[in-house]
């Protein structure tokens, strides 16, 4: 996985399985401090203290269908290559916050790549689950919150293909304005 | 977000056609999208089966990400469900896409260079 998106993708699969109602994408870059923060946090079922110690190490999964579990150990590989620091806080029946600090400019610090595209397949989920991302270049702000757009779609769903295009442009669009402010 | 006023346009259309469908009329498309999965391709794969569909406005149509099917190795992994019909299809990349869309979507006939079985593994 040569994107961070495709990491926020994966990981986030973790949330949906643990059954949460709300994922929270927190993205932010900061120049002045070269740190680019990627935060995850969910409501879902959690993890007791036994699961957490061993979520970051690759031969643990609760997966019946195989025997590894291969998501958290990447991405935390990805943020360690930058030496970075990765953390993860988990409470049972609160939810689970996954914070991956890398260090900004370093040469192997992946770019975001298509976060749209990451987006859109989390609000195509199964269970309606509501997204919010959140994405800050040093002081400039973009955000999406499903439970905005639900309100203004008055019962249509999120999976019309209208409004999906609509969603995956309305977060390209945020994203470069963001990026041109920083020129 | 910007731009809520074009979303409203989306909706007030939307409004006018949506009482013909039901949640489970039609062609539903199940992309695995677990570690092995997103590994293998599989966000490009869902993401063109979002754009051909919404460029062909195949209205009944779903596409769906689901969690591991349990075969890493023959990712990324694509089932159709039409009706009773289970095609699973493996390995699939966007030009296998395209030929889900036209032959099997649209023509009614799989595509048999890429379906592993009619039944679930
Ligand atoms: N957000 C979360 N909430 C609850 N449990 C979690 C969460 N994230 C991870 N876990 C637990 O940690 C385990 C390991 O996660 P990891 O993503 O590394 O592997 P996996 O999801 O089991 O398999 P893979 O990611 O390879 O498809 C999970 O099986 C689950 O038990
Ligand atoms: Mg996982």
């Amino acid at each position: 996985m040569n994107e961070l998106s495709l990491h926020i993708l994966d990981i986030v699969q973790n949330s949906i399985r643990a059954n949460a109602s709300l994922v929270q994408i927190i993205v932010n870059e900061q120049k002045a401090s070269n740190i680019y923060t990627v935060t995850i946090i969910d409501n879902g079922h959690g993890m007791n203290a036994q699961t957490l110690s061993n979520v970051s190490d690759p031969f643990y999964t609760s997966r019946k269908t195989r025997k590894v579990g291969m998501g958290v150990s990447l991405y935390k590989m990805a943020c360690e290559l930058t030496e970075g620091s990765f953390t993860i806080e988990s409470e049972e029946n609160v939810g689970t916050k996954v914070i991956a600090a890398f260090t900004n400019d370093h040469i192997d610090r992946a770019p975001l790549g298509e976060i749209e595209e990451t987006l859109c397949i989390l609000v195509l989920n199964d269970k309606d689950i509501d997204v919010l991302y959140k994405h800050t270049i040093d002081t400039s702000e973009y955000v999406f919150d499903t439970r905005e757009v639900k309100q203004v779609l008055e019962g249509i769903p999120l999976n019309n293909y209208e409004v999906i295009m609509w969603i995956k442009n309305n977060i390209k669009d945020g994203i470069n304005t963001l990026e041109e402010e920083r020129k | 977000m910007k731009s809520l006023d074009d979303l409203k346009k989306i909706r007030e259309a939307a409004q006018q056609k949506v009482s013909m469908r039901g949640k489970n009329d039609g062609t539903r498309i199940l992309v695995g999208m677990a570690t092995c999965g997103i590994s293998a391709g599989a966000r490009p794969v869902m993401n063109k089966f979002v754009e051909e569909i919404a460029k062909r406005e195949l209205n009944t149509v779903t596409v769906t990400p689901v969690g591991c099917i349990g075969e890493c190795a023959i990712e990324p992994i694509v089932e159709v469900l039409q009706g009773d019909d289970r095609t699973t299809y493996c390995k699939v990349d966007e030009k296998a896409v395209e030929r889900i869309i036209t032959e099997h979507i649209i023509g009614g006939k799989p595509v048999t260079d890429y379906v592993i079985g009619k039944y679930r593994l």
